[in-house]
């Protein structure tokens, strides 16, 4: 079969997409045990109970999740059902509000609104909204601003109410701080390290 | 002329509208960057961009679909088999889109429950349609494989380019059943969301442009039939070759194992390679045939696909998508300029030449040609670079300054998204968006009356 048949060429593009696929399908195997929560890069849902921290890590050369001690969220100790239900709802909070339209989840969905990777460990909470709330906790300043975030602007482009109630607020701040203990490789780099 | 050249008609009509409702609602999302108060709490940024990104969808695959039913006779030489289903459904389509907008637009958002999901909003970027509507689009391409698999059947003839459809249709509607499922683990949740973005956009939907394209060429520039499939076999191997594994750069930073940096990288950088061979394809056809055609419009968007699809998904692309690089340009309007330029290039550009096919058929003109479609072609053109370099703009500005100087935390964004760089950015994308609909508007104007302004019988200009 001579190169300029299509035959030739035909052969080639059958053989060269079944390799493909089949490479494809091993990498999905393992990637899928690997972001499994309780899998390698992805905690199980749990973790809302422990500090999470995120820091430089020089063996790997990028920012890693740290995962410390305790530290119950709204002074609840969830079991593993329980965080997996509260979680659950929190997914379900933000699809229904169609957050990643405005935002950016690990940087994918709309870029109108911060991306909220490692959200639960931005400064601004502290500095801006636990100040502005009156809250004494992070987590309370936040289920705050997600219920009323007209209330609490800081910077022309508000992000809008959208009828959340406690339990949902509740349920996406605990999704946040699970999420902010995912191991992506160090996406965002340097985060909340500096300003500009 | 064939009912399913009718059905391809009204499939290209709504093309256009929906390409109308898009331009639309996308200029709107410009302007809330510009004027971020503006409908506040009636009608918010993230409502306009899913009218936007999912109007995009829409269109483009009702262009390809169209183009599929306006072929497909053709090359067989028959009516296409179960062709009134097809009917039927074009018209459960389009209303079912319509009621999804209608909903988008006044009831926007539920409760966290799974009647939402079911009904309103599935919050999924690009598969927002509730679940009623997205198994409506699995039906819709159910039955289209049917006609095509089934009128090859029926004539029991298979030429290159309809086994290369006929297996596309396979991935076409299996991995779309991924517009489904609600994971509760975000990554988990990306990982095959990207399957559905990627190897749907990037994958079957190339392979079936690569098809159109083929019957366009031999159409519209007389190219034989053993040139152009000879060609699209070297375009799905290099697409699908390149492309599988090229959904790794999607796996960098979604929790996936670090292998997917080098995976990832490695193969995206081999993506441009098929766009590339387009190109010289476009070249080589053009030099043959002295630019000679008996559809100027058509030719010259086939020409603009061909380079836009490699500058637009490969250049941009490239530019983008090794990881040391994506670290700081991944989730900007870098992405943004990139996702614009692409979608134009690898899609909308080859859409728009079919119309003019179509055009021309059915006006039985001889040759096609006239002054209003440069216009259209310019301004559109124009408009799309315009809006790509001022995202770019944007983009690299958030790349430096919000995400590599700042931190990426919320007052890098916000401080990244008030720097002067960004915001000029932003005004040069409306204002050249502002351009593109003019384009737009031309171009519909083309289209319905530029056979009218033609003369039935003219020769084509003989090649210099």
């Amino acid at each position: 079969m001579s190169i300029q048949e299509p035959g030739f060429w035909r052969a080639g593009a059958i053989s060269t997409t079944a390799v493909m696929i089949v490479v494809l399908i091993f990498l999905s195997i393992d990637s899928i045990q690997v972001i499994s929560a309780g899998g390698a890069n992805v905690p199980r849902y749990d973790v809302i109970n422990q500090q999470i921290g995120y820091r430089y890590d020089w063996t790997r050369r990028m920012d890693v999740p740290v995962i410390g001690g305790p530290e119950p969220l709204f002074g609840t100790v969830y079991s593993e059902t329980g965080a997996q239900a509260l979680i659950a709802k929190g997914k379900l909070v933000i699809q229904s509000r169609a957050c990643m339209d405005c935002h950016t989840f690990f940087g994918n969905g709309a870029y109108y609104g911060p991306d909220l990777t490692k959200s639960w460990l931005d400064p601004a909470w502290s500095q801006i909204w636990m100040p502005a709330t009156g809250a004494k906790t992070r987590e309370d300043a936040m289920v705050m601003f997600l219920m009323n975030p007209d209330r609490y602007p800081t910077w022309t482009r508000q992000m809008p109410n959208l009828q959340l109630t406690r339990e949902e607020a509740q349920a996406a701040v605990a999704y946040l701080k699970w999420m902010a203990s995912v191991d992506t490789n160090g996406f965002p780099a340097n985060f909340g390290m500096k300003q500009p | 002329m064939y009912r399913s050249q009718k059905l391809a008609l009204h499939y290209f009509a709504a093309a256009v509208i929906f390409f109308g409702v898009m331009t639309l609602f996308g200029l709107l999302s410009a302007l809330y960057y510009l004027y971020p108060s503006m409908l506040f709490h009636t009608f918010d940024f993230q409502m306009s961009k899913i009218m936007h990104i999912d109007t995009l969808v829409i269109w483009l695959l009702m262009g390809m679909l169209g183009a599929v039913y306006w072929f497909l006779p053709k090359e067989l030489g028959r009516e296409v088999k179960g062709i009134w289903l097809a009917e039927i459904l074009f018209w459960v389509f389009c209303a079912a889109v319509v009621v999804v907008a209608l909903v988008f637009l006044f009831v926007q958002y539920g409760s966290s429950d799974q009647f939402s999901m079911w009904f309103i909003n599935q919050g999924r970027k690009y598969v927002e349609a509730p679940r009623w509507a997205a198994i409506g689009i699995v039906i819709v391409m159910l039955v289209f494989a049917y006609n095509v698999i089934g009128t090859a059947i029926a004539t029991r003839r298979m030429t290159g380019i309809l086994w290369v459809l006929c297996i596309d249709l396979v991935p076409l509607c299996l991995v779309y059943l991924d517009a489904f499922p609600q994971f509760t683990n975000m990554s988990v949740d990306l990982y095959w969301w990207w399957w559905l973005v990627h190897m749907w956009v990037e994958g079957t939907w190339e392979v079936l442009i690569g098809c159109i394209m083929a019957w366009m060429l031999m159409e519209v520039a007389g190219t034989s039939r053993r040139i152009v499939e000879t060609w699209l076999y070297i375009e799905v191997m290099l697409v699908l070759g390149a492309g599988i594994l090229g959904l790794g750069h999607h796996y960098f930073w979604i929790g996936t194992p670090q292998y997917w940096l080098s995976i990832g990288g490695f193969f995206s950088a081999l993506e441009p390679l098929p766009l590339l061979g387009m190109v010289v394809h476009a070249i080589y056809d053009a030099g043959t045939h002295h630019l000679k055609t008996t559809n100027q419009p058509g030719f010259y968007w086939i020409t603009a696909e061909a380079f836009g699809n490699f500058i637009g998904a490969g250049v941009w692309g490239f530019m983008m998508t090794l990881p040391q690089i994506n670290l700081f340009s991944h989730g900007t309007q870098w992405t943004v300029s990139h996702g614009h330029f692409a979608f134009w290039g690898a899609y909308a550009c080859g859409v728009i030449a079919v119309l003019y096919v179509a055009k021309q058929k059915t006006s039985g003109i001889d040759y096609l040609s006239g002054r209003a479609w440069k216009w259209g072609f310019g301004l559109l053109n124009f408009g799309m670079l315009g809006m790509v370099m001022g995202l770019l703009l944007a983009g690299m500005a958030q790349a430096f300054y919000g995400r590599a100087m700042g931190g990426s935390t919320l007052m890098a964004f916000t401080q990244s998204s008030e720097n002067p760089w960004f915001v000029s950015g932003m005004w040069a994308r409306t204002g050249f968006g502002v351009v593109f609909a003019l384009g737009y508007i031309v171009l519909v104007y083309d289209l319905v009356t530029a056979t009218r302004r033609m003369p039935k019988a003219v020769a084509p200009p003989e090649p210099a």
